[in-house]
This record gives structure tokens, C-alpha cells and sequence, in this order.
């Protein structure tokens, strides 16, 4: 039908006042944001569009896999008996790979925690000599199918969650997680963080490994598909999760531990910890993920991680290849005392969450923390919008009550993203950059441009 | 003057956005200059031009903005920067659920707004054109206001259009009409039968406020850019609107507004213009239509003669009844004339100081045969180039909408401030005897024309007693600044005001003939 027999329906891009003329005239109009493109080099997009059928295709390819993807806490193990190459000099660590010399406070504090909490040193000065002298290897979390949030350290003795993909045949690893206060993975390093993880491995690991095994297994996926019904995004919210969990994991503890004491301390310790969930929410969205990889000319980011210097992207479609650009201060809430000026650049895995379709890709299901984005539930709607401009698809799985049960925004496609200038929404802890000190706020920011645009550009070239 | 600047790297900016920010820098007390723009190549190259250009900005890259502004003294540029950083980073009211939601790009839009078929885009050029590919992709109908497109760009996007059945209108379509709705830089006109194709966003407006003014009314108003008649081009915009209104029902009058296409686009639209079964009214400014077209074919010389025979050939009337309108306007603006070349001793040129560009063009087809020669930084004929736009020489009249003026600041339709120091320092001059100025209102232009324009008046008339001020004033009633309020608050400050352009030009050139009539 001709634009003169039906009604004029305006899309604005630019000036917003020339929407005054059409609200006058009772013409619908939409105000459509505009971006420039990450990339300047147009011949890299023409290209991208050429080869759209393909891309499309094999973007289906990985989006089904991980979809399609079963996650279930299968159990748990000790990280040198059950992580593929763990080592006892080799430590793992969040975001994309970074050298000693170059690592940032909370991350550093973190690794002399975990030399200090593994025997290798006695001291916070030892640990920090240990640590820059060659003999203790590193390597990211990501390339042992592992994730962990903020300074994401996992050394040899840690116990971790075992999340298998019931669809495929790849598994997922992550710590329990310490709560809050002084805790490793905010870098402090103090006797009482190695207290803390000694009690999680002497005590809360073994009672909740038997307490597991017992039930077999614990389907995490409908976990979080309820959770975000009740509130949570689950990454800067886990309060359902966490009680989910519980509600599964409470009569198991009481029929499988000796001693109700323990059994007592144990499930006060999950109780008590309303994030107990985040390291789950990020095992089953690293597992989901994994099963996404490697699918040729996939455009679809299957890792988002930050070590607090970096933030690191890898695609369905190039490997293992890392691409990389400097992490920014998240925009945040800070708790009394603390400003910006302490906030370490932006840190952790726990941005899998968002990869996977959760986290600030879903925020407009947890309107209980709104003010971290401006105060009303329609901001959280909007930033949850957004991203459906940048996604591949929407999740058959996880949805959004107040979209009237919309799948989340699942599958962030580089080339949308660059073409767009839209960046991904990560919502976040935010440490201090001094190691030792911990949290010092939560807020939320968009993920940087550099690794998106150089991931973009290196996914072209090879169409 | 020293030049202060402020780079804010990689912050990327809307330009029409930064203008609005840099019209609110010149008001600021003590600024004289100043300039907010994205820090590429072209805006670099046009700032220097205005003198605002330091290594600072120089260095900086296409992703940086860039603020330069030239001050009084440093605390009066400080200001300036604290005001600009004050308005770029103010953000938009938060949408309350289920109102007015900002969607986050085109593929959100579109979803959110089922059924959308027009869009409008107004974002930096280098941007506009893949942007606009994408709205063709979508199935959207495409106004594009943006400049600064390439030919190329604009060739194959409405190559594409035509294909798709769709409309480009643009590059740099400033004003489009389309089921009633004001499209940009547009006026709120009556509904009627009035079709009009515009290669010219300022004779849109003007033709179709004196079609409304004059009591008939506009079906559509399509824009094409100004390049669409040109031979690269080709028409292509052009003679899909005149398909488009020959097939429309409600269109029963076309009404053409352009320049002198070039030869091989007229010869495309002369035989298109056969085919319509409706009479078709031509103004090419500039040009002449000497062909017999076909029996109900009216050319005109001007905008005002175009818009009138289109009104009368619309109410039912004959065309040449359209003469007889602009013979009473003839016979009132003699009266002025004769009144105001009495007060003249000393002073002999006209300065004609517009906004809108196609007004250049319609002055100077109708100024010489009064007083002679006229002089322009957009003459019509390039021998009558001014050699310095900020010289004025002689009769002359000035286009302020062109590049040399607009960079890193607003057009001269939304931002007085630079006219209204001409106004000042022209009519100080003692030889200047007329000042010809247009006020457009509507949509996009400036909401409190009257606030910003009759202070400079004030301080004009005070500085030369024997100065005439004649202006035309483009809207309508229903326009936001109400056409009528206008007028008359500039007849009470001692301006002449008449109901078009062209009848301004003659009264102006009227005045300069009776006075120099009078020395001789």
C-alpha cells in the first residue's frame, strides 16, 4: 500500500525536536537512538553483509546448540582432580590471559591469598615473591572450561561445582562462592580469607558434595528460568537463586550429614549469603556457552570476561583467539566511604551471565535493583530492549514476566554490535583497586568498544 | 581574541544536537564565537575558515568533539564550556513504563512501532547513507535531511527506492508534507489539493504557506534535495513524486519548485509533466520554461506567482486570476515605497540578509529590474559573485544558510545571533538605505523568533535614520509561533512586512528605485 493511503507511522533518527511537528499533526513516531559503527572500515561490513545468509545460518547453528544447551550440577570435585590441565603451580584467573606484571590489585591480592591458602607461602610478602617469579603459571578460567567471579582465582586445592551440559558432552567448573566482606576474590588476602576457604573446603565442600550426590543431580537450568520469575537477573541479584537452591539442597544436607551441627553451619552459610547462586549462574551459562563454539563463520560472542586491565570477547566462529581492549570503571553505587577514584577497572567472569542471555541482558526481571540503573523499572525495560538489537535471538528458556514472558535477549552477534554501536550491558560487582580492601560498590556498564570492534574486523576479513 | 578549546575524546555527538548546544554558547555574555563540532576533516577545514581552528581541535580525531570558543575574557569562555558540558551530558527524561520509549536502533524501532513507513534522518552524513540503505531494507519510506552525502550514495539509494517502490527524499531535504504531517523544517498548512514537488526546502515552505494562507490547501509536499535534478542524479526522486501525485486521488493541482534542472533531467520531467492529467504549475527559479508543455501547463518566475495560480487553480478559480492578488499587493507596497524613499539622503544600497537559501535566488530574479545589478555569496549568475561574504558591496543579497556561515553552528533559521549582528553592523553603515530580511517560522525554525530578532531591529533603526526595513514572514496561523503575532509585532517596531518574498523584493527594490529616481 502507497505512503499516501496509509497511515504515516515515523521512525526519527537524529534531531529529536522534529518529532514536535508529527506529535502535533497526532502522527505516531518513534525515536530511534543512533550509534555510529564501532568500525570505520565500511568495506569489512559490505563484506559482513555479503556473506549474511551464511552468517545467519551458522549463527542458528551455534544459537541452537547453546539454547539446546542441559545444564545440571552433576557434583563436585577438587580443582587439580577434576578441571582439564589444572596443575599445582598453575593458577586460573578471570578475564582473558594477563601477566603478573601487569594484573590489577584485587587480582594480584587474590593469587597471594590462593599461594598463602595452598601452603606455597607463609607470608603476603612470600606469596607476592612466589607470585612474580616465574615458577607459578597462570592462565585464564575460560581455557579450562572454568569461570569465577571478580578475580576468578582457582588454584589446585579449591573445591568447585561440576556443571555438566546433559545435551552435549562438556562440563562447566566454579568455586563456592565466599560471600561477602573480606573474601579472595576481591583480592583480600588477610588469615581470615584463608580461614574462610579452608572451613569451605574442610566443611561446606564435602557436605555439599554428599548432600549432591544423593539427589543425583540438580537441574540448574529451570533454576535460574524460575529465579528470574522471582526477581533475579542472576548475576547482580541471586537472593531467589540462592533460596531456589537451598530449597533443593536443605533436606539433602539434613538426610546425608552426620552432624546436624555441621549440617546447621553449612546451611546458615548458603542462607546467609544471598550470591551463594552467582557461581552456579555462571557454571551453567559457561557450559551452555562451550556448547556454542567453534561453529565456522558464527558471528556470536560465546565469552565476555574482564580481569580488571583487560576485557576479553571470543566468537563462536575464531577459536580461541582472544580479542582485547583496556576494561573500564563501571558507573556505581558505592557504599559509604568509597567513590569512583577506589574502584578498580571493571573485573571478573561473571559477565558469562550476560553472554548467556542473563544478567543485564535480562534486568528488566529484577525491578528490586533498579536504582543501579537509574532509578525506575523503565529504565532496567529499556536497557533489557536494547539488546535485543545486538542478540541473534531470544531465549526459549529464560523470560521476562513484565515482556509479557519475552525470551531475554540471547546471543550477542559481533556483527550487530559493531554495526550498531550498541554495546553489551553488564551489570557488576565492583571491587576496590587496592588488593585486600574487597567490595566497595555494584553498578553498570556497558562493555568497551575496542574488543568488539577488533573482534569484528578480525571476523570479517576471514568471511 | 585568544581561542579556547576543549577536546572530549570519543564522544560521539549528533551535529544537529552540538548546534543547538553551540546557539546556547553564543548567548552566553562575553562570547563572541564559537564552535561544537565532531573533529573531522571537513568541520576542521570549515572551522578554520571561521578562525576558530587550534592545534588542539587540529589534532584531534573524527571520533573527538571538539569545543572552541572565542571569548571576552577566560571567564566568560570557561562558562562556555561549563554551559556546553551542562547540555551534552543531559540526559533525556526516564520513560515512565509504556509511554515513550526511545528504541535503542532501526531494528528496535521497527518492532516497537508496528507499521512504521517514513524514516526521518537527521544524523551526521557520513553516517546517513548506510542508514538509509537499512531503512530501505526495512520497507521504510526515507526523508533524509542529513547533508554531506555522497553523489554516489545518493544515486544508488534512490536507484534502490525505485526498485523497492520507495521514496528517498534527500540528501538534504529540509522540509517534506506527507497526509497532513509537518516533516522537519515544515509548516502546519491546511489539507487540500495542492501537490507539490520541491527540490528546494525553503520554496516548500514558502509555496505552500501562501497556498494555505491564501485559503486552498497542500495534498503532499515531497521533498527531493537539491541534487536530485542535477544530470548525476538524474531526476530520480523528482519524477517518482510526480508519478506518485498524478496517481494520488486527493492531489487534483501539481505545483513544481526547483531550480533549472539540468537539460537532461528536463527533457525527463517535461515528459512526464504530459502525461499528468492535472494541471501542473512550474516555478524554476532562475530558469525559463519557454516550451509549451501541454494546454494546462502554468509556468512562473517566482515562488509567490507559482503559489498563487496553484491556490487559485485549487479553489476552482483560474490561474490567472493569481495576477490580480499580486497587483493589490503591488498597489499597497507603492504607497511604502513612496514614504519611505522620501526619507532618503545619503544612503543608496540594499542589503538583503536571509536565511533561507532559495530566497537568494528569488531575490535576485526580481531585484535587478529595480535597481540593477545585484551582488551574492549564492549568486545566479557567477559573475555577480560577492568576493567576500562578510563585505557586502553594492545591492547584495546573502545567503547566511551557506557553508561558510553554518559550520559548528546552527542554521540561521533556528540561531539569529549571527544575522542579527549583521542587521547591527549593516544598517551602521551609512550608504545602506534598505535591509531585506526573511523570517520563517514552522516547525525546526526558531520557536521565539520575535525574543532573539527585535532587539538587533531596535539598535538597526537607531543607528541610521534613514533605514527601511522590509521582511517577508514564511507560516501560517496554525504554526507554533503563529504567523499573525509576528507580523504585527514587527510592523509595530517600524519593519515592513509583506506576505511573501517576492512582494518584499519588490517593495525593497521599489524603495531603491523611487529614491535614486528622486537624486537624479
Amino acid at each position: 500500500m502507497g505512503l499516501f493511503n496509509s497511515e504515516l507511522k515515523v521512525v526519527n533518527i537524529g534531531l529529536e525536536s522534529f518529532r514536535q511537528g508529527l506529535n502535533d499533526a497526532g502522527v505516531k513516531s518513534v525515536q530511534a537512538q543512533f550509534k555510529p559503527p564501532l568500525s570505520a572500515e565500511t568495506a569489512l561490513f559490505a563484506k559482513a553483509a555479503k556473506a549474511a545468509a551464511r552468517v545467519d545460518k551458522a549463527n542458528r547453528k551455534a544459537l541452537d546448540r547453546i539454547l539446546g544447551a542441559r545444564p545440571a550440577l552433576a557434583g563436585m570435585g577438587v580443582a587439580l582432580d577434576v578441571i582439564p590441565g589444572m596443575k599445582r603451580d598453575l593458577i586460573l584467573h578471570a578475564g582473558p590471559p594477563v601477566a603478573w606484571d601487569r594484573m590489577c590489585g584485587p587480582m594480584r591480592g587474590g593469587i597471594m591469598a590462593a599461594l598463602m591458602y595452598e601452603g606455597m607461602a607463609k607470608t603476603p610478602k612470600e606469596a607476592e615473591r612466589l607470585a612474580a617469579s616465574g615458577k607459578i603459571k597462570y592462565a585464564p578460567c575460560h581455557e579450562h572450561s572454568a569461570v569465577g567471579p571478580m578475580a576468578g582465582i582457582i588454584s589446585a586445592s579449591m573445591p568447585v561445582f561440576i556443571v555438566k551440559n546433559e545435551a552435549g558432552s562438556n562440563y562447566a567448573y566454579a568455586t563456592q562462592n565466599e560471600g561477602l566482606g573480606k573474601v579472595l576474590r576481591y583480592g583480600a588476602y588477610g588469615p581470615e580469607v584463608i580461614e574462610r576457604l579452608k572451613w569451605m573446603e574442610k566443611t561446606l565442600y564435602p557436605t555439599l558434595k554428599a548432600a549432591i550426590e544423593s539427589l543425583g543431580r540438580i537441574d540448574l537450568k529451570s533454576m535460574v528460568a524460575q529465579a528470574l520469575h522471582m526477581g533475579d537477573e542472576v548475576h547482580n541479584r541471586n537472593r531467589a537463586g540462592t533460596s531456589l537452591f537451598y530449597r533443593a539442597i536443605a533436606p539433602a544436607v539434613i538426610k546425608t550429614c552426620p552432624d546436624p551441627e555441621r549440617a546447621a553451619k553449612v546451611l546458615e552459610f548458603v542462607n546467609g549469603n544471598d550470591h551463594f547462586f552467582l557461581n552456579l549462574s555462571m557454571a551453567l551459562s559457561k557450559a551452555s556457552l562451550d556448547a556454542g563454539r567453534g561453529v565456522k563463520d558464527s558471528s556470536v560472542v560465546v565469552v565476555m570476561a574482564r580481569n580488571g586491565t583487560d576485557f576479553g570477547v571470543q566468537l563462536s566462529g575464531t577459536g580461541s583467539k582472544w580479542f582485547t581492549g583496556p576494561a573500564e570503571v563501571p558507573d556505581a553505587l558505592y557504599f559509604p566511604g568509597y567513590t569512583k577514584a577506589d574502584a578498580n577497572p571493571d573485573i571478573g567472569d561473571s559477565a558469562i551471565t550476560e553472554t548467556n542471555g542473563l544478567g543485564g541482558f535480562a534486568i528488566a526481571a529484577a525491578p528490586a535493583i533498579v536504582q543501579f540503573v537509574g532509578g525506575s523499572a523503565a529504565d532496567a525495560v529499556n536497557y533489557t530492549m536494547a539488546m535485543y538489537g545486538i542478540t541473534a535471538g531470544e531465549n526459549n528458556i529464560y523470560k521476562i514476566p513484565y515482556l509479557n514472558f519475552r525470551g531475554t535477549p540471547t546471543g550477542i552477534d559481533v556483527i550487530k554490535v559493531a554495526k550498531t554501536g550498541i554495546l553489551p550491558f553488564i551489570d557488576t560487582g565492583v571491587a576496590h583497586k587496592d588488593p585486600g580492601v574487597g567490595q566497595v560498590g555494584a553498578g553498570v556498564l556497558s562493555a568497551p568498544a575496542e574488543p568488539f570492534r577488533r573482534a569484528f574486523e578480525a571476523f570479517a576479513r576471514e568471511l | 581574541m585568544p581561542i579556547r578549546t576543549t577536546i572530549k575524546k570519543g564522544a560521539y555527538y549528533d551535529s544537529v544536537a552540538l548546534m543547538q548546544v553551540a546557539k546556547k554558547l553564543n548567548s552566553v555574555p562575553g562570547v563572541l564565537d564559537s564552535a561544537v563540532v565532531m573533529a573531522t576533516r571537513e568541520n576542521k577545514s570549515l572551522i578554520k575558515a571561521s578562525g576558530l581552528l587550534t592545534p588542539e581541535v587540529e589534532k584531534a580525531g573524527e571520533n573527538d568533539l571538539a569545543i572552541a570558543v572565542s571569548a571576552r575574557t577566560p571567564e566568560a569562555a570557561e562558562a562556555a564550556f561549563k554551559a556546553a558540558g551542562e547540555l551534552l551530558d543531559k540526559k533525556p527524561a526516564p520513560a515512565s513504563p509504556g509511554t515513550d520509549r526511545r528504541a535503542a536502533g532501526l531494528d528496535d524501532a521497527v518492532k516497537t512501532l508496528d507499521g512504521a513507513n517514513l524514516a526521518v534522518i537527521s544524523v551526521a552524513g557520513r553516517f546517513a547513507g548506510t542508514l538509509a540503505a537499512d531503512c530501505l531494507d526495512k520497507g521504510l519510506n526515507v526523508m533524509l535531511f542529513s547533508d554531506n552525502v555522497p553523489v554516489d550514495t545518493e544515486v544508488a539509494l534512490k536507484k534502490e527506492a525505485v526498485k523497492k517502490g520507495l521514496l528517498v527524499m534527500g540528501p538534504d531535504c529540509g522540509t517534506a508534507i506527507i497526509n497532513g504531517a509537518p516533516i522537519a523544517f515544515a509548516n502546519s498548512v491546511r489539507r487540500g489539493n495542492v501537490g507539490v514537488v520541491a527540490a528546494s526546502g525553503t520554496g516548500a515552505q514558502e509555496v505552500t504557506t501562501l497556498v494555505s494562507n491564501e485559503g486552498a490547501g497542500i495534498s503532499q509536499c515531497i521533498g527531493t534535495g537539491g541534487r536530485d535534478v542535477k544530470e548525476e542524479v538524474g531526476g530520480l526522486t523528482f519524477l517518482q513524486a510526480l508519478e506518485m501525485l498524478a496517481a494520488d486521488e486527493a492531489t487534483q493541482v501539481v505545483l513544481l519548485v526547483s531550480k533549472p534542472p539540468h537539460p537532461s533531467v528536463m527533457r525527463k520531467i517535461t515528459a512526464a509533466v504530459k502525461r499528468i492529467k492535472k494541471p501542473v504549475v512550474a516555478v524554476l527559479l532562475g530558469g525559463e520554461t519557454k516550451e509549451r508543455v501541454k494546454d494546462d501547463f502554468y509556468p512562473a518566475r517566482t515562488l509567490e506567482e507559482a503559489a498563487y495560480k496553484a491556490a487559485c487553480l485549487g479553489k476552482g478559480l483560474k490561474a490567472s486570476k493569481a495576477k490580480e492578488l499580486i497587483y493589490d499587493m503591488n498597489l499597497r507596497a507603492e504607497e511604502l515605497a513612496k514614504k519611505e524613499a522620501a526619507k532618503k539622503k545619503n544612503s543608496r544600497f540594499l542589503r538583503g540578509l536571509f536565511s533561507g537559501g532559495t530566497f537568494v535566488s528569488e531575490a535576485q530574479v526580481i531585484l535587478p529590474e529595480f535597481a540593477g545589478p545585484v551582488l551574492s555569496n549564492a549568486p545566479l549568475d557567477k559573475k555577480y559573485r560577492l568576493k567576500d561574504s562578510v563585505k557586502l558591496s553594492g545591492h547584495a543579497v546573502i545567503d547566511l544558510g551557506e557553508d561558510e556561515f553554518t559550520v559548528g553552528r546552527p542554521h540561521p533559521m533556528i540561531d539569529f545571533s549571527l544575522r542579527n549582528r549583521m542587521i547591527v553592523s549593516e544598517a551602521k553603515k551609512p550608504e545602506v538605505s534598505v535591509l531585506l530580511l526573511d523570517l520563517v517560522l514552522g516547525y525546526g525554525a526558531n520557536l521565539k523568533p520575535l525574543d532573539d530578532i527585535l532587539p538587533a531591529l531596535a539598535e538597526a533603526f537607531k543607528a541610521n535614520r534613514e533605514l527601511s526595513i522590509v521582511a517577508s514572514v514564511t507560516g501560517t496561523e496554525a504554526d507554533p509561533q503563529v504567523r499573525s503575532r509576528v507580523v504585527r509585532a514587527l510592523e509595530a517596531a517600524g519593519v515592513l512586512v509583506m506576505p511573501s518574498n517576492a512582494g518584499a523584493c519588490r517593495l525593497a527594490g521599489e524603495i531603491i528605485r523611487l529614491a535614486a529616481k528622486a537624486k537624479r
